[in-house]
């Protein structure tokens, strides 16, 4: 066959030959990249803003960003470069419309301390529900929040956290754990405060 | 290894993300401390929770159409904003090319030359004339010695004019080879500009009135008189090309 140093549109010559009836062979490969991970998108958005219309919106905006940002992708895991990227929309969305909320610095220490759990709370804590952690979730600072998402949720290696976040593996391994404190310090505080 | 320490590698031991020696640490810690296997069997049901689809906030239906109209939209609009540009230089080119192919088409027919390759072969014979030493093999104004100088080296004996009264002064003569053929070449000039008259017999063919033709800023001029065909190349202008020919053909 002749080489006319001509690439033809798929898309065209899906639509030519008829071949266009399949839904999914019209996607674009940034589509076919990327739309798997809508799911995982929307629940780092969804816990990151904690409000299901501006975590949709978000979305939309951080695959925008991404198809602009396409040409760069070479690497291997869409997921992880997609959630970057969500993420970064998220902050920079947080830090336009929530400044008072959400950008009191964050003082892991603070957070973190290693205040002793009881017996009796570890007790109450094995019998929390579904629920109830998920309103504790909501309220930790948003650092940890998002380190728990990932990690427990979406179930991302340190190294990939630390790539995202643009933090030491380090700082991943600390910071998950205070977050996992901090939580059952929320969920524990409300039993004994309920108990009482 | 303490509690306290064991605090700082908890996450780590329950990711799987700690090196075999820690870890080992951690589990001999674990077997010793009821309190610390505890707070790792509350951790582990918490992680479980939180890992359940309970937790997970699953993209409602539309956001998929919503997220992939918005592509599209973008992608269409990155699709107009150049392909148009090309589609309009597209066809400008071809209008331009029609217009291009009709004047060539309207040029052919009021020349006699079915032939462009003889242009072309007769434009580049011109340019070579006109390279140091290539323009004559017998310098004469004297048609009377140009004429002779033809015989023997041609089957036939050019028609030889002398013009220099009006204007056109004869130069000389030389053979040159063009159409497969050996020809005669008279070289007239009119001011500082050469021409080239091309000479050569064919005994068939019928008479034909003058037909203009231009290649590469030359000016052509074929014509077929007394079983002679004849072209004029030149750089003058086509007015006075015109008026060469006209005179050589008075003079016949």
């Amino acid at each position: 066959m002749e080489d006319y140093g001509f690439v033809p549109c798929k898309r065209f010559e899906m639509k030519l030959f008829g071949y266009g009836a399949k839904e999914q062979d019209l996607r674009t490969p940034f589509e076919k990249a990327t739309l798997p991970h809508l799911d995982a998108a929307y629940n780092l958005a969804r816990w990151l803003v904690r409000n299901e219309h501006d975590a949709e919106d978000l979305v939309q905006e951080a695959y925008l960003r991404a198809l602009k940002f396409f040409g760069g992708f070479h690497g291997v895991n869409a997921r992880t470069w997609l959630l970057a990227i969500v993420r970064n929309t998220c902050y920079t969305w947080l830090k336009e419309n929530r400044a008072h909320s959400s950008m009191t610095p964050f003082d892991e220490e603070l957070h973190g301390s290693a205040e002793q759990v009881t017996n009796q709370e570890l007790q109450l804590l094995q019998n929390a529900n579904a629920a109830q952690v998920k309103e504790a979730l909501e309220k930790l600072p948003m650092e940890f929040r998002e380190v728990i998402v990932l990690r427990e949720m979406e179930g991302f290696s340190y190294k990939e956290i630390a790539q995202m976040a643009n933090m030491p593996m380090g700082t991943v391994m600390s910071r998950l754990a205070r977050a996992r404190k901090c939580l059952q310090e929320l969920l524990s505080h409300r039993f004994t405060k309920k108990e009482v | 290894m303490d509690c306290k320490e064991l605090h700082e590698l908890f996450s780590g031991y329950l990711d799987h993300e700690l090196d075999p020696v820690r870890s080992l640490e951690v589990e001999q810690h674990l077997n010793d401390c009821v309190i610390c296997s505890e707070k790792l069997k509350v951790q582990q049901a918490l992680s479980n929770i939180v890992a359940g689809t309970a937790l997970y906030h699953t993209a409602p239906a539309a956001l998929e159409e919503r997220v992939r109209a918005r592509l599209r939209r973008v992608d269409a609009k990155a699709q107009k904003s150049f392909p148009i540009r090309w589609q309009w230089l597209a066809y400008a080119a071809s209008i331009a090319f029609v217009f291009l192919l009709g004047w060539m088409i309207g040029q052919s027919r009021l020349s006699l030359w079915s032939d462009s390759s003889l242009t072309q072969e007769l434009a580049s014979s011109h340019v070579r004339s006109l390279m140091p030493g290539h323009l004559t093999d017998v310098l004469s104004t004297d048609q009377h010695t140009v004429k002779p100088w033809f015989t023997g080296k041609l089957d036939f004996s050019p028609p030889v004019k002398d013009l220099s009264a009006q204007g056109f002064p004869l130069i000389g003569g030389r053979i040159d080879y063009v159409n497969h053929k050996t020809v005669a070449v008279l070289v007239y000039k009119r001011h500082q500009h050469i021409i080239n008259l091309y000479l050569w017999s064919s005994p068939d063919a019928a008479k034909k009135e003058p037909g203009v033709a231009m290649l590469q800023g030359y000016n052509m001029i074929g014509w077929v008189d007394s079983g002679v065909i004849y072209h004029a190349v030149s750089d003058l202008n086509g007015t006075e090309l015109r008026e060469f020919v006209s005179l050589l053909e008075k003079q016949e």
